[in-house]
């Protein structure tokens, strides 16, 4: 701590490497890191639970503003997850190209999830001008204010995530699989599997209960 | 490092705590009314089994620390490895669990028996009377015999009395300590509270969920008399009291301190706050405060933005619903 | 956007003239005395950028002591205007301001540092870990609580308190009845501080969960880490509920959407659910490690193994389930059905059935114990009788029908601070005076800490019992003024009398702190109090690494028996190995200053200027992605002399108990 020590600068991860785990499990920093973020993950599980539980209760307050029969356009929304479903399916793909060590497959399906994912957040983006256009606000009613925090949240989500794995495929390519960027996709892989199984509740249980 | 004072004022304790249940100057122990004296009841049993639990682990708590604190003389005592018993552990597991079946069983049944008119009531027909809490005063409007009074409210004695409460605003709490137990009056919903007053006088009712600046002043009486002086009394009211407007009454819901007023006609017949649907009123400038002024929203005028589109089927049905809901322009007075 | 600078610095009343006056003066001293000293750099590289979870956790404690501070004073402003009928000190706004600012700065900036922060002292000590898992997510932790608080406090003199209550209910607090900012700073100061906590509770379940000293099973571990362990989880699972609680607030309040509001359809009673969904398993998150705190005190000082030791675990986990079950009680009165009522009431009765197993359990600890009577064990013992109080009232308010008359009333109140004063305020103070020579070398006073522990005890008992009379007459809490004909005058004054002791004893708290800093003996032992677990099997005050040898656990009371059967104290120097360290990092410091301008600027409803700043939150994000600086490695030689130099300092030292 103090300038007393000498500080000697540490460029592998750990001295204990396992090599008979998959790469993103063999160091014990790694896999707390997988560890801390599964709890993360609890943690966003009961936010975005908390989220459903109040769109639940506001879905019905319209205050003489638009229903759900008026506003959703289950054509766009169709195509959304269709997009988020199969990005979660390349990442799939590229999770599995990482543990063959296949450093080009991985970075080619994390691109195409990533350009899905994109794909699906312009979709969504869209798809709120279209409501504001309508005449369909987050101001406009109780109905409207869960609605928008919800999908939003789910969006902000979705960007984040795309921001933070172009910055892990950076560092694949300056820096290779190693450990540590292995165990970075890992968990993002995770992240995304994540953010798709919120979508499905989304999907069934604001749009197709909505329309219902 | 040990001294005898030391325990002398934990003991001391004690006596404080045993006096607890006998002070009968206190409200909630003189009930004036069935519905108080059956919440006494349930607090009486319960302060029984909490006086035996005191005097028993305090009793332990005491004997222990005295019997086998450090002294000089024992300082080789090395005292003994020990882990647990089985046996005893469930037996403090069980009493509380008997302690708190017996408290659960009177508590559900109290809990039920609250929400009905009280024993011994039920072939008197109730009266209604509708209370509404604004910002900082107590509405009374009285239905069947078509009057309003303001931060006061007269009952018949021994006449059982349906509160139907509700808020024009903040969310509030109703409560006249010594005929019952309270509950919140929130706007756009309506609860219920059955309370009897069955000797006749005045008791004090008041507000205990803060609702801003005017809180502390939120009191009003109740007075019980009887059914004749009652019935005069309504007659009086009706002959004698001004009547209220609609204009009138949207003074009366500003933030304001008010003392008693009478009406002899009540607001019901324009607006009540607990229905889901009811018009909003609010006025956000009124409460500006020395703070930093932040923005304020205006309501959401939903049947300007769909004028243009009658044909649609489901915003008939929200026209009829919200028909009183276009309360804008009473925003930001 | 027009800025109303004139409305900036809250002005027009001479106490908050006076707090300006001395928060400028405050800030100007520091600054001189920091640069006088020269102690910027040291400032900087020891403590601004420390990831070691000692220094963390001091810091922690700090910020509790501060806050305890303005936490106190609003207590005492409160006292001090209620001491007499129809009392003239504050006006119904100021007083609004002050119970407020007291509960939130009470609950989230006094109890939850104070606690985490000697988590974070002990917990990794006592499992023998070198650190918590995510040494540099711990320090953004703090320094987001940091910054959560700063902001906090700042709204009484710029901008605006928040005045709605701790639990700024709606429809109060939103726009249609406080439309000035000072709900905002509750909304995102206590956001901000929430999310470093819930990073907190991740780390802390990693931290216990994977780096445990070996042999150290689960049902090996001490019972304080137990407790934090469980505390880790009550908060990973129910801080995500207030975050989004005080977001939708904060959109509600600047963004007009209708969650909570009167108007466009949104419902008032979703925030009470939403807030107390958090708020109760809250509760048990600052009185849980409390618990454990009174555990090893109470163990240490009767010099015998915890009683009960599974029943222990078992009650605490059933605590902590039954902590989400129970949220409705809060509210009985609102009307929810006698249905939903009944089961609540018996929901939070059940919590009575694990806490009485815990007291009596601790009582059984003492039995056969010889009891030394030192300042930590006292606060212990006062903890039982107080406690207890607090207990039995809490079961009676838990009869549903019952709480009709209690609820809202000054009964209530002094519940819940006979709650939470014995179980958080007496355990942090046992806590200090039992682990101070752990964090600083030095023991407290324990002359100065028995005059702390009885002016506080008595002060204590003397402001909260007669509030509990009070109620049943009729006092409601939260009222800034009685009328003489209600008959509260008397114990009310009795009330502020005992407020002014407890303030003194407070006072004597913090005259030991500088006292014993002065002038109390270096020269003592590592285990002064002949201590059961790992954190004494190092030296006092610890060194950087914890351990030079992760000392290996075979039981129960670990240190103890190492003591007793004398293995596995000392090792050879031929065991030692380097030891890898995280590196210091100024990101966690920064990042927390850009949360911390980006959420004023929200406050002040600035929305724009607001996501320009939190971009910078985005930036220091993508600086921590590509910073791949694994730490460095302590050499054995500087191993070898650090252990020297305190192992051969031991030598001659006294036990300060026997």
């Amino acid at each position: 701590m103090d300038g007393k020590t000498k500080k000697k600068e540490w460029k592998n991860m750990s001295t204990n490497v396992n090599t008979s785990l998959p790469l993103e499990f063999q160091t014990e920093q790694n896999r707390m890191n997988i560890l801390g973020f599964w709890m993360f993950l609890g943690a966003e599980i009961v936010l975005f639970a908390t989220l459903f539980a109040t769109y639940s209760v506001l879905s019905t307050r319209y205050a003489g503003g638009p229903t759900p029969h008026e506003l959703y356009d289950i054509k766009g929304v169709m195509i959304e997850t269709i997009l988020l479903l199969t990005s979660s399916f390349t990442c799939g793909i590229a999770i599995y190209e990482m543990h063959r060590h296949n450093k080009k497959g991985l970075l080619t399906w994390l691109i195409i999830t990533l350009l899905l994912g994109l794909g699906f957040v312009g979709m969504e983006i869209s798809e709120f001008i279209h409501y504001v256009h309508e005449g369909a606000t987050m101001q406009t009613s109780a109905f409207l204010s869960s609605f928008f925090v919800l999908l939003g949240t789910h969006g902000l989500h979705v960007s984040m995530g795309i921001g933070w794995a172009t910055m892990v495929i950076i560092q694949i390519l300056k820096r290779g699989l190693t450990p540590v960027t292995a165990r970075k996709t890992f968990i993002i892989g995770l992240y995304w599997h994540f953010l798709d199984v919120v979508w499905i509740f989304i999907f069934t249980f604001v749009y197709l209960k909505g329309l219902v | 490092m040990f001294k005898k004072n030391h325990l002398a004022p934990l003991l001391a304790l004690l006596p404080v705590l045993l006096l607890s249940g006998c002070d009968s100057n206190m409200v909630v122990f003189e009930p004036k009314g069935p519905v108080a004296r059956e919440i006494l009841g349930l607090i009486n049993w319960s302060l029984v089994f909490m006086l035996l639990i005191v005097v028993v682990v305090f009793g332990l708590f005491g004997y222990i620390v005295w019997k086998y604190r450090a002294r000089p003389d024992n300082k080789d005592y090395e005292p003994p490895e020990e882990h647990g018993s089985t046996k005893l552990e469930i037996i403090w597991t069980a009493i509380p669990i008997l302690i708190v079946i017996a408290l659960t069983i009177p508590t559900v049944n109290t809990i039920y028996k609250l929400e009905k008119v009280p024993e011994g009531y039920e072939n008197k027909k109730p009266i209604t009377i509708n209370v509404t809490s604004a910002d900082w005063k107590w509405i009374f409007s009285y239905p069947e015999q078509g009057i309003e009074t303001v931060n006061y409210v007269n009952i018949p004695v021994g006449t059982p009395v349906k509160f139907k409460l509700t808020s024009a605003g903040t969310m509030q709490s109703f409560w006249v300590p010594a005929l019952g137990g309270q509950k919140y009056t929130m706007n756009k919903m309506e609860t219920q509270l059955y309370l009897v007053a069955d000797h006749p006088g005045e008791y004090l009712g008041k507000n205990t969920n803060f609702n801003g600046k005017g809180y502390a002043d939120m009191e009003f009486t109740v007075e019980s008399k009887s059914q004749q002086a009652f019935d005069k009394w309504v007659k009086d009211v009706k002959k004698t009291a001004p009547k209220l407007t609609e204009k009138k009454y949207i003074d009366l819901l500003k933030p304001t301190h008010l003392g008693r007023l009478t009406f002899s006609n009540n607001h019901l017949a324009w607006v009540n706050h607990g229905d889901m649907n009811s018009k909003t009123y609010t006025f956000p400038e009124l409460y500006r405060n020395h703070d930093y002024p932040g923005q304020i929203f205006k309501q959401p005028d939903n049947q300007k933005n769909k004028a243009g589109k009658t044909d649609d089927k489901s915003m008939d049905m929200n026209m009829k619903m919200d028909g009183h809901s276009n309360g804008g322009e009473h925003n930001g007075h | 956007m027009g800025i109303k600078w004139d409305r900036f610095f809250i002005t027009g009343d001479p106490l908050i003239l006076g707090s300006q006056i001395a928060i400028l003066l405050t800030m100007i001293g520091i600054v001189v005395l920091v640069s006088y000293l020269k102690k910027w750099k040291w400032l900087w590289t020891e403590w601004l950028t420390t990831v070691d979870h000692k220094r963390i956790g001091i810091m922690y404690i700090l910020v509790g002591v501060l806050m305890f501070f303005r936490g106190g004073i609003d207590g005492l402003l409160m006292k001090a205007q209620t001491a007499t009928p129809d009392g003239q000190l504050l006006d119904a706004q100021h007083y609004n301001e002050v119970f407020t600012t007291h509960g939130v700065v009470m609950i989230l900036f006094m109890a939850m540092p104070f606690l985490i922060g000697i988590m974070n002292v002990i917990v990794p000590l006592q499992i023998g870990a070198r650190d918590v898992a995510f040494p540099q997510l711990n320090a953004l932790s703090f320094w987001l609580t940091f910054s959560g608080a700063m902001l906090f406090n700042i709204s009484f003199v710029i901008g605006g308190s928040p005045d709605a209550g701790w639990t700024a209910y709606f429809p109060l607090a939103g726009k249609e009845f406080s439309p000035g900012i000072g709900n905002n700073f509750y909304a995102v100061a206590i956001q901000i501080a929430g999310i470093g906590t819930l990073m907190t509770g991740i780390n802390f379940i990693v931290t216990i969960l994977k780096m445990r000293a070996k042999g150290m099973t689960l049902m090996k571990m001490p019972m304080f880490s137990w407790t934090s362990f469980v505390t880790s989880i009550i908060i990973a699972a129910s801080f995500p509920i207030l975050t989004v609680a005080l977001a939708l607030m904060t959109f509600d309040r600047i963004f007009g959407t209708h969650f909570f509001t009167l108007s466009g359809g949104g419902m008032d009673m979703m925030w009470v659910n939403l807030f107390w969904l958090w708020g109760h398993p809250e509760v048990y998150i600052v009185v849980l490690p409390a618990f454990g705190m009174f555990s090893e005190v109470i163990s240490t000082f009767s010099r015998k193994t915890l009683f009960g030791y599974k029943s222990m675990v078992g009650s605490i986990v059933g605590i902590a389930i039954l902590s989400m079950l129970v949220w409705v009680h809060h509210f009985f009165t609102m009307g929810a059905g006698p249905g939903v009522n009944s089961i609540f009431s018996i929901t939070t009765m059940m919590i009575a059935i694990p806490t009485g197993v815990k007291m009596f359990n601790w009582l059984f600890t003492m039995r056969k114990g010889r009891i030394q009577f030192t300042t930590a064990m006292l606060w212990a013992l006062a903890f039982v009788p107080c406690f207890l109080i607090g207990g039995i009232t809490g079961v009676m308010l838990a009869m549903g029908a019952a709480d009709y008359q209690y609820h809202n009333t000054l009964f209530l109140v002094a519940h819940f601070h006979y709650v939470l004063i014995p179980g958080v305020v007496f355990a942090v103070f046992a806590g200090l005076y039992y682990w101070w020579p752990k964090m600083f070398g030095h023991m407290l006073n324990e002359k100065l800490g028995k005059l702390h522990f009885w002016l506080f005890v008595i002060g204590f008992n003397m402001t909260f019992m007669p509030m509990f009379f009070l109620g049943l007459n009729g006092a409601v809490r939260r009222a800034y003024t009685y009328s003489a004909e209600s008959g509260f005058g008397p114990l009310m004054l009795v009330s502020a009398i005992g407020a002014g002791i407890l303030a003194i004893g407070f006072a004597f708290f913090c005259y030991n702190i500088y006292w014993s800093a002065r002038y109390a003996d270096r020269n003592i032992s590592s285990d002064p109090w002949d201590a059961r677990t790992l954190e004494w099997a190092t030296a006092s005050p610890v060194q950087f690494y914890n351990f030079a040898k992760i000392p290996e656990v075979t039981s129960l009371d670990a240190f103890w028996y190492m003591k007793k059967k004398n293995k596995g104290l000392k090792f050879s120097n031929d065991e030692l190995e380097e030891i890898h360290m995280p590196s210091n990092s100024g990101l966690p410091f920064i990042m927390s200053i850009v949360f911390g301008i980006s959420g004023f600027l929200l406050v002040f409803e600035w929305k724009i200027a607001a996501l320009v700043a939190a971009l910078g939150i985005l930036i220091c994000l993508a600086i921590r992605s590509f910073d791949y600086n694994d730490g460095y490695h302590v050499p054995v030689d500087e191993i070898k002399e650090i252990e020297y130099g305190w192992q051969n300092k031991e030598k001659g030292v006294e036990k300060h108990v026997n």
